[in-house]
């Protein structure tokens, strides 16, 4: 049968939710699923990805510092020992990064991003946005090994349940090497990862008032606070938290615009949320025509008052 | 110091997509276009390393003819020397096939370090910077906020789901740029007069058959109508009643 490889991130001791449901996404191909993690306390993990839908799993050893080369150089060994078809990972920053290191090294096509993948016979089709999501493409691989990275929030994770065989195998090693990582403070999640993101904009009017939308995915316990472009170039938040063309696509469950007019390059890159809500004071803002609810309404009013109706609803 | 600024034509972030009559491709009727974001950083990344270490730095590009514009324009910004890597079809070309094209130049041209955006914000891939590196065997290191570069390497950082992490990595070496990096210059009037005499060379981008093919391209469905649940901090239960009983979110 068949092999996909999957590369699977973890933190203190447990998978990346992306990367289990990129585990699911294999599983859900029939094909045997052999997973590989990397890094300080990978087997410790190791051991529960069979349940998560791993047939097997490798642990790399002696890559306690995480090389991008190396780990790549490590993929494209452990491809051509296994025969896999396919070589997956989610679509997180270490995934892009991995995926098209490996599709260099292996002279394949790589497809980033990923919001449908199936088997077609014998060969491997993906969907995927393009133009931050204005248009979709469905393409065939034509590669000897597909390579790709799923979306998170997008793929099921595998409750089949089951154990895998776990083994090790020593790091290449590679020239480029993260000599330290500077960790978000009060271990933030990240935009592109939470199942709840609360965006603002311009109309928040100033920096310090983002501490509004702060409190409402504190409220939530499990959303990343998002920026629109306007607020971003405009310093009062990270690049890291911008959402559209120039910044991140999401798609998480549920998506509030507070204060965000919804340009289309804004629009590109939170239109396949689950759910979208918006508030804002001009009743004819784009952003209206493709939220779910809305609340016409000021900002500054709304919400204290909504952040302290989630604490009580999740209470 | 040899410098190579790799860049892509895109359309702009304002277009529509429309899908083409033959259901798998994009009707480019009436885009206009761009120097995708991202490169825009590598060309000033690539300029502040020449002003730095000295050198040379190219700008180059697989493109229309027509990228002469945005090449122009980095030429007036103190690039050296352009090259477009000319294909008309530029825009259906996979990742592979672009990035082999352009290492082949890269490999001709030779170069110390290669600047290039973290995307290109056409086909969002993030791929031609990383398979670049890997065919031409040079380090890599991507979405980097903060670069310093040494004669034989350097230090870079980079924002992760972890944070922000630091590498180091050895020359030659790709660098993909991302926000936050630089802030790009605007070309001076000398600037662009000189660029009027410096040549673009225009040679044909090798042929290198897509390993991909494209089924269908469709539009995004269209969201169903959402509705107003109200007006003010009134409408907070409202808000809750939907997201809870309709949507089942909370």
């Amino acid at each position: 049968m068949s092999t996909i490889l999957v590369f699977v991130e973890h933190k203190a001791g447990a998978a990346r939710r992306a990367s289990l449901e990129t585990l699911g996404a294999a599983h859900a191909t029939g094909l045997k699923v052999v997973a590989f993690v990397t890094g300080a306390g990978a087997a410790d993990v190791a051991p529960k990805l069979g349940a998560a839908g791993a047939a097997e799993v490798v642990v790399v050893t002696g890559a306690d510092s995480y090389s991008p080369d190396g780990c790549a150089a490590d993929a494209v060994a452990l491809i051509q020992s296994s025969g896999a078809k396919a070589f997956l990972c989610a679509n997180t920053s270490a995934g892009k990064d991995l995926l098209a290191r490996v599709a260099g090294a292996l002279d394949c096509v790589p497809f980033a991003d990923c919001v449908e993948l199936k088997l077609q016979g014998a060969a491997f089709v993906v969907r995927r946005p393009v133009l931050a999501g204005k248009a979709t493409i469905t393409v065939q691989s034509n590669s000897p090994v597909l390579c790709a990275t799923l979306r998170p929030n997008t793929f099921a994770a595998a409750t089949a349940g089951g154990s895998a065989a776990v083994s090790s195998v020593a790091t290449k090693g590679g020239k480029v090497l993260v000599t330290s990582v500077a960790a978000k403070a009060d271990a933030k999640l990240d935009v592109k990862e939470a199942p709840i993101v609360v965006s603002g904009g311009r109309g928040l009017r100033e920096a310090p008032h983002f501490k509004l939308v702060e409190d409402l995915a504190a409220a939530f316990g499990n959303a990343a606070v998002g920026a629109s472009r306007a607020v971003v170039d405009a310093g009062w938040r990270p690049h890291s938290e911008q959402v559209g063309q120039t910044g991140k696509t999401v798609s998480p469950q549920l998506y509030f615009a507070v204060g965000i007019s919804g340009a289309i390059q804004h629009l590109a890159g939170m239109r396949t949320s689950k759910v979208i809500v918006a508030i804002n004071k001009d009743a004819a803002a784009p952003i209206f025509k493709v939220a779910d609810f809305g609340i016409v309404g000021d900002a500054f009013e709304v919400l204290p008052v909504l952040t302290e109706a989630i604490k009580k609803a999740r209470s | 110091m040899k410098i190579i600024a790799c860049v892509k034509r895109v359309p702009t972030t304002e277009v529509q997509a429309k899908v083409a009559a033959d259901g798998k491709s994009i009707d480019t009727t009436g885009f206009e276009y761009m120097l995708s974001f991202y490169d825009d950083l590598a060309v000033e990344e690539a300029l502040k390393a020449k002003e730095k270490h000295g050198g040379e730095v190219t700008v180059l590009t697989l493109g229309p003819s027509d990228a002469s514009k945005e090449l122009r324009e980095a030429l007036a910004k103190g690039a050296d020397k352009a090259v477009i890597l000319v294909d008309p079809s530029w825009h259906t070309r996979d990742a592979r096939s672009t990035a082999k094209a352009l290492a082949a130049k890269i490999k001709e041209l030779g170069a110390d370090v290669v600047f290039t955006g973290r995307v290109a914000t056409d086909r969002d891939q993030s791929s031609v910077g990383p398979m670049l590196a890997a065919y031409l065997g040079m380090s890599c290191v991507t979405d980097v906020v903060k670069l310093e570069l040494a004669a034989n390497g350097g230090n870079a950082q980079r924002e992760s789901e972890a944070g922000v992490e630091t590498l180091s990595f050895p020359l030659p070496a790709v660098i993909t740029c991302d926000k936050g990096l630089n802030e790009p210059r605007y070309a001076g009037l000398k600037g662009i007069m000189a660029a009027k005499k410096k040549t673009i060379e225009e040679v044909p981008a090798q042929d290198v058959p897509n390993a991909s093919q494209v089924l269908a391209v469709e539009l995004p469905p269209a969201r169903k109508e959402g509705r107003i649940v109200g007006e003010g901090a009134a409408a907070v239960p409202a808000l809750i009643a939907a997201l809870k009983n309709e949507a089942k979110v909370l």
